[in-house]
């Protein structure tokens, strides 16, 4: 039996230490281990996006990154987008607009989308909808998704102007 | 398995050579997590080489660009000498995956799984990119082409790997391009591929040309006739015709769901074609 490796980290911004296999993905760590289960495994294997999280300010898939990797770097997981019981335009705007249905792509996609905001303050349609290309949803048909995410940038912009 | 996250080139070698455990280099991950979650490969050890300087710089070296071989789709694609350069081997690696992918898939991966249908090899070829080889007996510098030898299969020799490429510092007046087929418009994975590399004179005369295709044999393919059919020429409608009919002629495609051979081989010259019409343009822009 190995040791199991002990990883220092950053998680939305609070540092973070857990032991893991290295067999484990960021994914089976934040989800079994530190019990941030938020990030949800659809494919397993970088093609649907449900595990979206930012590391070092990188949009990437937690199902294709080890959890040894974190070593020294910055997680964001969508457990640090709402701030206590406000929740992000984004948050906000999805519900409005029901752009979800089931949920299990909603946090992927908010966590994608608010890396594409935080690039991108004004991006138009057929930007979002490229940017969102690796996020998979079965039940919306995108569309709503894709006016959430304008009508959050909008209001994101008006708050800030 | 144990995993490694060496400093240094020559630790990444130690560790890779001779008959100790088996191990395999990790970069972005994107091929590999896939693969050992899907039992394809049981390693005894995986060796992170980003934590290796050289792995993660963009850097101009006089006559070349040197790009790690760690160097994310997401950072070359931001990298405005990069681009300015080599515009057809940035849109390629761009091509790959969404946005989650770019932000950890590399050159060096792409062309270590040696994939027939990899976006960048055919891209790096047309450029005349080399890649650094550490190992053993210290480093060598490799044409890209000579690094896959068919699907999965490398020439890198025991304890050998890629730290990074070099690209050609391109003449005046030269550009490249690379496009893929696939049945929608992200996502996919290449059902053909072209990459076009040219150079032209003063007056619009080429006078030097790399054509190469991906998907259309057990490894991308430099097709030196096709190139030919471009030098000495304007760039007319003939030359890009014999550039397509040279592309087509050196395809060796196998049947599978992505296309029929038949297919693939007309695709090839129909993409060779706008791909060297695309880098005349952007080279008579440059």
């Amino acid at each position: 039996m190995m040791a199991k490796a002990h990883v220092t980290t950053t998680i939305n911004g609070d540092p973070v230490e857990f032991l893991c296999d290295v067999e484990q993905t960021l994914l089976d760590v934040l989800r079994d281990e530190l019990h941030l289960t938020g990030s949800k495994e659809g494919c397993a294997s970088g093609d649907c996006g449900a595990c979206s999280v930012v590391v070092d300010g990188r949009l990437v898939c937690a199902c294709l990154m080890l959890g040894v990797e974190a070593q020294g770097h910055s997680v964001e997981t969508i457990e640090g987008m709402a701030t206590g019981d406000r929740l992000h335009p984004l948050q906000t705007k999805f519900l409005e607009h029901a752009a979800l249905q089931c949920g299990v792509c909603t946090p992927g996609f908010l966590v994608a989308a608010k890396s594409l905001l935080d690039r991108n303050p004004d991006p138009t349609e057929t930007e979002v909808r490229y940017w969102l290309a690796g996020n998979l949803c079965r039940c919306t048909g995108y569309d709503k998704i894709v006016r959430a995410v304008l009508d959050a940038a909008a209001e994101m912009r008006g708050a800030t102007a | 398995m144990r995993y490694e996250a060496p400093e240094s080139v020559g630790e990444v070698v130690s560790l890779l050579a001779g008959d100790g455990p088996r191990g395999r280099v990790l970069a972005g991950g994107t091929d590999l997590l896939v693969q050992l979650r899907a039992g394809m490969i049981a390693p005894d050890v995986i060796i992170d080489i980003k934590g290796i300087g050289e792995t993660r710089e963009i850097r101009e070296n006089g006559d070349v660009l040197v790009v790690g071989a760690a160097v994310t789709g997401a950072e070359l694609g931001e990298h405005a000498t990069a681009r300015a350069m080599w515009p057809g081997v940035v849109e390629a690696l761009e091509l790959i995956g969404s946005t989650q992918i770019q932000g950890r898939a590399s050159l060096a991966g792409n062309l270590c799984n040696a994939s027939p249908a990899a976006d960048t090899v055919p891209a790096l070829i047309a450029a005349a990119a080399t890649c650094t080889v550490a190992g053993p007996s210290g480093t060598r510098n490799v044409p890209v082409e000579d690094v896959c030898t068919g699907p999965g299969q490398l020439s890198l020799g025991d304890g050998e790997f890629v730290v990074a490429f070099e690209l050609p510092k391109p003449p005046p007046r030269s550009a490249d391009a690379y496009l893929r087929f696939i049945p929608r418009t992200e996502m996919d994975i290449a059902v053909v591929g072209a990459g076009v590399s040219l150079s032209l004179d003063e007056d619009g005369w080429c006078t030097a040309a790399r054509v190469t295709l991906g998907a259309v044999a057990p490894t991308a393919i430099l097709v030196e006739e096709a190139g030919a059919a471009l030098i000495g020429t304007g760039c007319g409608d003939a030359a890009i015709e014999a550039t397509a009919a040279a592309a087509r002629a050196a395809c060796r495609p196998i049947d599978d769901k992505r296309g029929t051979a038949e297919y693939r081989t007309k695709v090839a010259g129909v993409l060779a074609a706008r791909a060297a019409r695309t880098a005349v343009e952007r080279a008579r822009n440059a």
